[in-house]
């Protein structure tokens, strides 16, 4: 993307945190986050659009950073894997990952795991089949995938415990 | 161990934490990028780079020409070979690097790039490695002066001759594995900072062989090896894709030292994908003679391999065709003979990458489909003909016709567990009767034999250094302990297994034990983590130095129990005296002593490093079954099921080995049915990107079913045999086999991957079996 | 809109983001629309399905009326890229991107949508045939942002049908066939819609395959096959990574008649 170097001023809110900037209109949100912002917890794995290593959420929704940009999100919420875990207790989808082995060389985690973030607010109690097609905008190229949809459910069945304020039952 | 411990290393990632080397952030860093090559082959006639050159934030421009003073213009490859860094005359693949531009940042260097004006004089390209070697075809490399890269072959001709002409049946069949790419989710990169003061370089890269890297950065750059430091931080996955030196690498390296500043280099995936190391294209002519009652006699495969324009695999010196000797599989057989003629042609270098094993893929596909087609052939079940010709268990160790001597393996227990899981027999019923009815379902078997674990020094090396590899442990007073290694992970979860074979060697708990991977200036040398062999060298040298620990610890234990060494009894994390198991020190009593109390003539501290040699290499094995329907209309493919049944010997972690089965059969998954990099005759590419180079999504991925038998390494410290590769070697056979076996009755011998759509549609065009809706 | 000829608008971005990554495209001047009040809807009113240009793909999803009576739109909306992208991607955008690729526009053909556009000189509708001028190009002036998109109100005894046959998911179709199927009281073939995907330089409507079944009974078969052997006939396909040409003219009759078979039986249930 060519232009002019002309920035613009945008106001983001990110994992509730409210950060101003100056950015150039062609910056990419991913970029922002990560080289502005200093938060390289959200990857990059295409220049296409396919990979959803980059998958944050904009105010509830999960995007492709990679496909947004900075100037987009002015004035919007922005939530990545590092706003995930609070007050240092991980969030039942990251204890899931953890929990099933989710994951190997981790870099399309922090992606997969907003893409699951947003599934299971859209849809608390998943089926595998609705898993699989709701992460299916995210690449994982080294666990087969079986794992990730067991740390997926892992994650719901936790959530749906806490919203019944109950216990998880010792495995 | 035997324990599915939770990895050490993910709170890191699941926080966000990890850190990639486009992560590394340094201040005054720069950002390279490439001008790339829209041309397979042609003469560079002038570089016109000043409008980039006059863009405000652009720093500096490298072409070849600037290389040559430093010597850096050609690098050695990992095969004896040379390879381009920056062209001086002509290009030789499309999207080759061609001018270099370092700018204050990603977008600037972008920008630039745009701006440089390249004019070509087009060359003809080379794309077919068959007509490579023909009489006449362009030259890919003048200075080579001819297309023909090598010619291996191994096995007895004559001899092979005479067994076929004997034989009561001989089946042939043309395979094609084609071009792949790893397409590891984190691309190849790097950060160069040259410190001019100290003339040191650090370069965090994505490796997975630091230490190789370091001392051919040395050679070629003349650097001092002590002045040179890679740092391999996290990798975002690497498949023997990350082995290799590319040229961006060394181009950020000189415009670090060029610049005074630090240089980055990520490669954006369109470039990734079709200039960084490619797998397979290895073109098969394979035959298999058998008697009438299925008594398999020999095999006998003939190849061409294309290498692309610079010899450049991941191989062990002596191997050029890699292990593909083990295309004998799992068989008993009497002869055999195989050969393998490289070509160069205009595409980028590999070969070995892609979890192969070095070659195994191939080889254990060949074996595996010809296994099939004679089968079909003489109208015997397919798991029929594998169990009677299997290598009895009471053979081994076996000595392969081709000299590998196998080190252990069960193979009729692994077929016939999988055959029960899956039903095998019920299987073939409903098969039967959905035949009646006109749909198509088909089952694939494929029962491999791998080879892991490079290996013994005698034959294994790359460059001259051979491939043992490392580990060093040190033991902290108060008894917690840091292990380095030789080799790197990229997602094998080296920081827990490692770990647990030295918490179950010397008897700490897991989390007292700190992994280390990836830092030459730290870290021992080693050979570095590809071809499944962590497990079976720098697993075995933890195994080894922690052994060593233990016999000083004895010492100190008798020191402080003043008992004699030959009294003492090793429990799991102490010494006790025989007969008096009150009286004991604990490893953490020991360490403790070993830095404030340890006795006259012995040293003081606790610590140990071992490099592990293998005796031999491993050999794992497994038997898979598929099960696919296949729509009459379309062609499409859809798997059913699909059940692994995997032998690695003892295991350390299985949950970690399962994690890596998953991961090695979705990739097989891919190469089977969606994955190949494609030339066109000019050398253009196709498939690219990852808007065109389809790797698996969750959604057709089959939801994997694994079991596993035991049969320990007789020779590994403690028994295990190496996994990371055994499903990308074993599984496309039983993919394809899977495919044919549906269309058999049509009569179709064969059909080559990627089993597209389009492909099985027209196979049963051709038979009749198409339908219309 | 300002920015003169090279100014772009910029819906979703899910189509021009990923161009001007990878720098097929360098407008100077990029207009964000998404702040457009009002085009974000999907309801039925005057007779039309109305959406809103700026309505997400995933909100077409998610949408109870386009599943109960615009089944075809459903079928699509779940196999549109993926759920991250729909979180973002317009209906507008989709039409407007002019790509024979994307999976809506063979619909709109099929449904016989029309256009509403906004511009300088005011307001004006186009019909969807004849919208999709050349790939990458349609009929809106560079001055003119579509606003909505409506489709005739489906009666109660029509059906649709989209089905796209692709290598992975989330990829773009190999070929895909939309039918839109109208009975009349006897049960024949009122009006038939069909409308190809990614078989020729636009979207493609196969007219000799819409009138074929006209006043023909849908227990037809041989009056089904020539639909599908028409609706291929009019595709043109390329060879190119998503399959060679042939194979994609004959899936274009492989799924036109399974998809009309669906219609009629959507058309029977009463459009569900
Ligand atoms: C990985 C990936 C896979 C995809 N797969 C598919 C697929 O399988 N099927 C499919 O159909 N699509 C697919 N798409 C494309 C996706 O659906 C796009 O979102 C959609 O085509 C464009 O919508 P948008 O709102 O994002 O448009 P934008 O990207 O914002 O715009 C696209 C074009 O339309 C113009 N435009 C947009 N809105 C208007 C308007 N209201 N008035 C005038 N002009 C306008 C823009 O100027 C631009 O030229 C895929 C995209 C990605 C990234
Ligand atoms: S980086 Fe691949 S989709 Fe964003
Ligand atoms: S864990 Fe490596 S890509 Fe998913």
């Amino acid at each position: 993307m060519e232009g002019g170097k002309t920035k613009m001023h945008i106001a983001v809110t990110l994992n509730g945190k409210k950060y101003d900037a100056d950015v150039e209109p062609r910056l990419l949100l991913v970029h922002f986050i990560r080289e502005n912002l200093g938060l390289t917890g959200t990857h990059i794995g295409c220049d296409t659009s396919n990979c959803g290593a980059c998958t944050v959420l904009v105010d509830g929704k999960a995007v492709k950073s990679c496909t947004v940009l900075a100037v987009q999100t002015n004035g919007k919420e922005v939530l990545t894997v590092e706003g995930l875990a609070k007050g240092g207790k991980l969030h039942p989808i990251q204890e899931g990952f953890w929990e099933k082995h989710g994951l190997q060389c981790g870099f399309c985690t922090p992606g997969m795991m907003m893409a699951a973030y947003a599934l299971l607010q859209k849809n608390p109690s998943p089926s595998e089949e609705e898993i699989r097609r709701g992460i299916s905008g995210n690449l994982c190229r080294c666990t087969g995938y079986v794992k990730i949809v067991e740390s997926i459910q892992y994650a719901a069945d936790k959530m749906m415990m806490a919203e019944r304020k109950m216990e998880v039952p010792a495995k | 161990m035997g324990h599915g411990v939770k990895r050490k290393e993910d709170p890191r990632f699941i926080q966000g934490k990890g850190n990639y080397v486009d992560d590394v952030k340094l201040p005054g860093m720069l950002f390279l990028d490439f001008v790339r090559s829209p041309y397979a082959h042609a003469r560079i006639k002038s570089i016109n780079a000043d409008k980039a050159k006059a863009l405000p934030g652009v720093v500096a421009v490298l072409t070849g020409k600037d290389l040559v003073p430093l010597g850096l213009d050609w690098i050695p490859t990992l095969s004896s070979d040379k390879m381009m860094v920056l062209p001086t005359e002509k290009v030789v693949f499309q999207m080759q690097e061609v001018v270099g531009i370092v700018a204050e940042d990603r977008y600037t260097a972008a920008d630039a790039v745009s701006l440089v004006e390249v004019e070509y004089e087009p060359l003809p390209a080379v794309t077919n490695p068959m007509k490579a070697l023909e009489p006449g075809a362009p030259i890919v490399r003048p200075d080579k002066g001819t297309n023909h890269v090598f010619h291996w072959e191994v096995g007895d001709k004559a001899a092979t001759e005479k067994l076929f002409s004997g034989a009561d049946v001989v089946v042939k069949q043309e395979l094609y594995y084609p071009r792949i790419h790893v397409s590891y989710m984190e691309t190849a990169g790097c950060v160069a900072d040259f410190d001019q003061v100290r003339g040191h370089l650090t370069l965090w890269m994505t490796t997975q062989a630091p230490h190789a890297v370091r001392t051919v950065a040395a050679l070629v750059t003349k650097i001092p090896e002590n002045n040179i430091r890679i740092i391999s931080p996290d990798i975002g996955g690497g498949f023997g894709g990350k082995v290799y030196v590319y040229p961006g690498y060394i181009v950020a390296a000189v415009a670090s030292i060029v610049t005074g500043h630090p240089v980055k280099w990520i490669n954006d995936r369109s470039d990734d994908q079709p200039s960084t190391a490619f797998g397979r294209d290895w073109h098969m002519t394979a035959e298999l003679a058998a008697k009438k009652d299925g008594t398999m006699l020999g095999v006998r495969i003939k190849t061409v391999s294309d290498h692309g324009a610079f010899f450049g695999d991941a191989n062990p010196s002596k191997f050029p065709a890699g292990l593909f000797s083990i295309c004998t599989g799992s068989y008993d057989l009497k002869g055999g003979f195989a050969e393998v003629d490289g070509a160069y042609t205009n595409k980028p270098l590999g070969g070995i990458t892609y979890r192969c094993s070095f070659r195994v893929t191939e080889a254990v596909y060949a074996i595996e489909r010809m296994v099939d087609v004679l089968a079909y052939k003489i109208g015997m079940d397919p798991t029929d003909l594998r169990m009677k010709n299997f290598i009895p268990s009471n053979k081994f160790p076996y000595k392969s016709i081709f000299g590998w001597t196998y080190d252990s393996g069960n193979y009729t227990a692994a077929l016939k567990k999988a055959m029960d899981k899956i039903g095998y027999w019920d299987l073939r019923k409903e098969q039967a009767e959905k035949r009646k009815k006109g749909e198509l379902m088909g089952i694939g078997v494929s029962s491999f034999t791998e080879i892991v674990g490079a290996g013994p020094s005698a034959q294994f090396d790359i460059l001259g250094i051979k491939m043992f590899d490392s580990a060093e442990i040190r033991i902290h007073p108060t008894g917690k302990a840091i292990a380095r290694f030789g080799t790197k992970s990229q997602g094998q979860g080296h920081e827990t297994t490692y770990a647990q074979i030295i918490a179950e060697e010397l008897g700490l708990p897991i989390e007292d034990i700190t992994v280390e991977e990836g830092d030459t200036d730290t870290a021992p040398y080693g050979l570095g983590t590809y071809a499944s062999r962590s497990t079976p060298t720098a697993g075995a040298a933890a195994a080894m130095a922690s052994r060593k620990i233990r016999d000083k610890a004895r010492k100190l234990a008798a020191h402080l129990l003043e008992a004699r060494e030959e009294d003492l009894v090793w429990e799991r994390g102490k010494f006790y005296v025989k007969g008096s198991p009150e009286r004991a020190k604990t490893i953490q009593d020991i360490a403790f002593a070993a830095y404030t109390n340890h006795p006259p003539g012995v040293e003081a501290g606790l610590e140990a490093v071992d490099y592990y040699d293998p005796p031999n290499m491993t050999f794992p094995f497994g038997s898979y079954i598929c099960v696919v329907d296949i729509d009459r209309g379309t062609g499409q493919p859809k798997v059913r099921r699909f059940v692994a049944v995997d032998d690695c010997g003892n295991i350390i972690n299985p949950l970690i080995v399962e994690g890596q089965i998953h991961g090695a059969l979705a990739m097989g998954f891919g190469t089977s049915f969606l994955e190949e990099i494609k030339y066109d005759e000019d050398g253009n590419v196709f498939g690219a990107n990852f808007m065109d180079y389809l790797i698996p999504t969750a959604v057709e991925t089959p939801k994997w079913e694994t079991e596993k038998t035991t049969t320990p390494s007789p020779h590994h410290p403690f028994g295990a045999k190496g996994v990371g590769e055994s499903a990308t070697v074993g599984s496309p056979a039983a993919f394809v086999n899977a495919v044919v076996d549906a269309l058999s009755q049509g009569g179709i011998p064969h059909i080559d991957m990627p089993l597209s759509p389009w492909k099985i549609w027209n196979a049963l065009k051709e038979k009749g079996l198409a339908m219309e809706a | 809109m300002k920015g003169g000829d090279d100014a772009k608008v910029l819906a979703g971005g899910q189509s021009l983001i990923p161009l001007l990554k990878l720098r097929l495209a360098s407008p100077t001047r990029l207009v964000d629309i998404n702040g457009i009040p009002g085009l974000e809807y999907i309801r039925e009113s005057g007779g039309y399905l109305r959406m809103g240009a700026l309505t997400r793909m995933a909100d077409l999803e998610a949408s109870d009326l386009i599943m109960k009576r615009y089944p075809i739109i459903h079928d699509a909306s779940v196999e549109i890229a993926d759920p991250t992208v729909r979180n973002l991607g317009t209906v507008g955008g989709n039409i407007s991107h002019g790509d024979p690729a994307n999976d809506l526009p063979a619909i709109m053909l099929a449904l016989e949508a029309e256009f509403v556009a906004e511009g300088g000189s005011g307001s004006r509708t186009m019909k969807a045939e004849g919208f999709f001028v050349d790939t990458f190009t349609t009929a809106l002036n560079h001055n003119e942002i579509l606003t909505e998109i409506r489709v005739p109100m489906a009666s109660p005894r029509s059906g649709g049908s989209y089905l796209k046959l692709e290598k992975r998911i989330g990829d773009f179709a190999i070929a895909g066939s939309a039918v839109q199927l109208s009975l009349n009281s006897r049960g024949e073939c009122e009006r038939l819609g069909v409308g190809l995907t990614a078989v020729g330089p636009t979207a493609i409507k196969a007219k000799k395959a819409e009138e074929a079944l006209k006043g023909k009974k849908l227990t037809d078969e041989g009056a089904i096959r020539r639909v599908g052997e028409l609706a291929a006939e009019a595709a043109s396909p390329t060879t190119d990574l998503r399959g060679p040409a042939d194979y994609k003219k004959e899936m274009v009759k492989v799924l036109t008649i399974r998809s009309l078979k669906r219609a009629y039986q959507r058309a029977q249930r009463g459009g569900m």
